[in-house]
């Protein structure tokens, strides 16, 4: 059966409190902290793109995977923060990792769940024979408008999933997608930050659509909350999957392991799969997972998957996603929060 | 100056870290050269392992054009696993953590852009191990 056999996962260094967006806005912490369920959020070193960020991703998958580069025949880098307009990011991952010629490669766009879309293109394409290998990558250096919400979640890190049908470690049981046109979130062509409809995002955007996700991958599998150990929903706030996880079912221990997004922020196109690669890296053999990421515009794409016996085998071949989570960030202040992303209208060099 | 050719023509030992190895000596050459100590012409690609550590440092507190946005940075000399040494940024670096024997990883990261409408240059960067 297709399924995952190599992922990874990466997370820049650098992070920054809700206190210190707060108080150059003169707003109020704790009720952003409590509301939004958001302590703090990793900010891209200056150095660091979608592309940075998408080739550790993918070179800690191939660590776990244990392939050759050159058995990879399809790459999908879906983000929303692709730093060309017209260039794809998946070409230089393809380079890095060893993948060129024979490869195809696009870059994906639908929102935050422009990752799990490649995720589903990987696994179809692997799934039919049609290539061997597949990667399927989520990441971002999601953009937020000084003084909006989205500032303090927007935040920067992605995961990566290579599909194959040998070594598999944690097998897709069953997909579902399920969409509509609802514009709930967007930005136009030349513009810096994304736009959003405020309170709308949430009943008609986020909750229906995931609900629909969850609803159509239980029916279609004919399962029920409890019957996985695990459970992994799309994260823009720590709220809003919290809620959704009490309203269809799931319990607080199903979600805490997969729920980063506290002290991670919401890293759009990244955010359901860091969460999904934060459970394989402490599920064992048999354990089901239920993912599903949501993307506004709007949709969500639903997958469970089943841990086979080879995942021990290679959770320890890479950095683990707790561990460039949790250990030795360093915090900024919101003067080099602003100048690390850009926010600072400088004079143009010679 | 970057320009696309100079990217393209860069990617093997930029991105993937690709060093040559003479095929009559074994001698590892990184950036690649056309001709060996020994005089050997024949190569063969190397990929270099990825951990090392710092063998001498220091800090660039006046930066050449177009990195004065980084200043102060780090550079160094790492001394990778196989005992091949590269000269690169150490990134993710307060100046005053920098020492010697520092055990740093080599990540991908973005170099050099070629103003704001050109083409970016990425490579690699040792970070200290988290």
């Amino acid at each position: 059966m297709a399924g995952i056999v190599g992922y990874g996962a990466y997370i820049p260094r650098y992070r920054i409190k809700v206190e210190e967006i707060a108080k150059v806005w003169g707003a109020d912490a704790p009720s952003f902290k409590k509301g939004l369920m958001l302590r703090e959020k990793s900010v891209p070193g200056p150095d660091q793109d979608v592309i940075t960020i998408s080739v550790e991703a993918a070179r800690n998958a191939m660590k776990r995977a244990g392939v050759s580069g050159a058995k990879v025949g399809a790459i999908y880098v879906g983000s929303e923060s692709h730093p060309y307009a017209v260039k794809p990011t998946g070409t230089a991952v393809a380079e890095v990792i060893g993948a060129v010629n024979d490869c195809h490669c696009a870059d994906l766009s639908f929102a935050c769940k422009a990752g799990s879309e490649g995720m589903f293109l990987a696994y179809g394409l692997v799934k039919s024979g049609e290539v061997e290998y597949a990667m399927g990558i989520g990441s971002d250096t999601s953009q937020g408008a000084p003084g909006d919400a989205l500032e303090y979640s927007a935040a920067a890190g992605g995961a990566a999933f290579l599909m194959g049908l040998k070594n598999v470690v944690a097998e897709v049981e069953c997909q579902y997608s399920f969409m509509s046109d609802t514009p709930d979130f967007w930005r136009r062509e030349y513009m810096h930050y994304p736009r959003h409809g405020g309170r709308f995002t949430g009943d008609m955007a986020y909750f229906k659509h995931v609900r629909g996700g969850v609803e159509g991958i239980l029916k279609k599998a004919k399962g029920k909350p409890r019957d996985f150990k695990y459970a992994v929903f799309h994260q823009p706030n720590g709220k809003f999957p919290m809620k959704m996880a009490k309203d269809l079912g799931f319990s607080d221990e199903q979600m805490k392991t997969g729920l980063l997004v506290p002290t991670l922020g919401n890293t759009y196109s990244g955010a359901s799969p860091l969460g999904l690669s934060a459970i394989l890296d402490e599920a064992k053999p048999g354990d089901r997972i239920l993912m599903c990421s949501f993307g506004s515009g709007a949709g969500s794409d639903a997958f469970i998957f089943t841990c086979t016996r080879e995942l021990p085998k290679v959770q320890g071949k890479a950095k683990k996603t707790r561990d460039y989570l949790d250990t030795n960030p360093f915090y900024l202040d919101y003067g080099t929060y602003v100048k690390f992303r850009r926010k600072i209208r400088k004079n143009v060099e010679d | 100056m970057i320009t696309p050719a100079i990217v393209r023509r860069n990617t093997p030992h930029r991105y993937r870290m690709e060093a040559q190895k003479c095929a009559a000596c074994g001698k590892v050459f990184f950036p690649p050269r056309l001709v060996c100590t020994c005089g050997s012409r024949k190569f063969k690609a190397y990929a270099l392992p990825s951990e090392g550590k710092v063998i001498t440092h220091t800090v660039i507190r006046t930066a050449p054009r177009g990195f004065g946005d980084e200043a102060p940075y780090c550079m160094g000399i790492v001394e990778l696993k196989d005992g091949s040494r590269v000269l690169c940024q150490i990134a993710d670096c307060e100046p005053h953590r920098l020492k010697v024997g520092l055990q740093v990883t080599i990540e991908f990261r973005k170099i050099q852009e070629a103003g704001e409408s050109g083409v970016i240059a990425y490579g690699y960067k040792a970070v200290p191990e988290r």
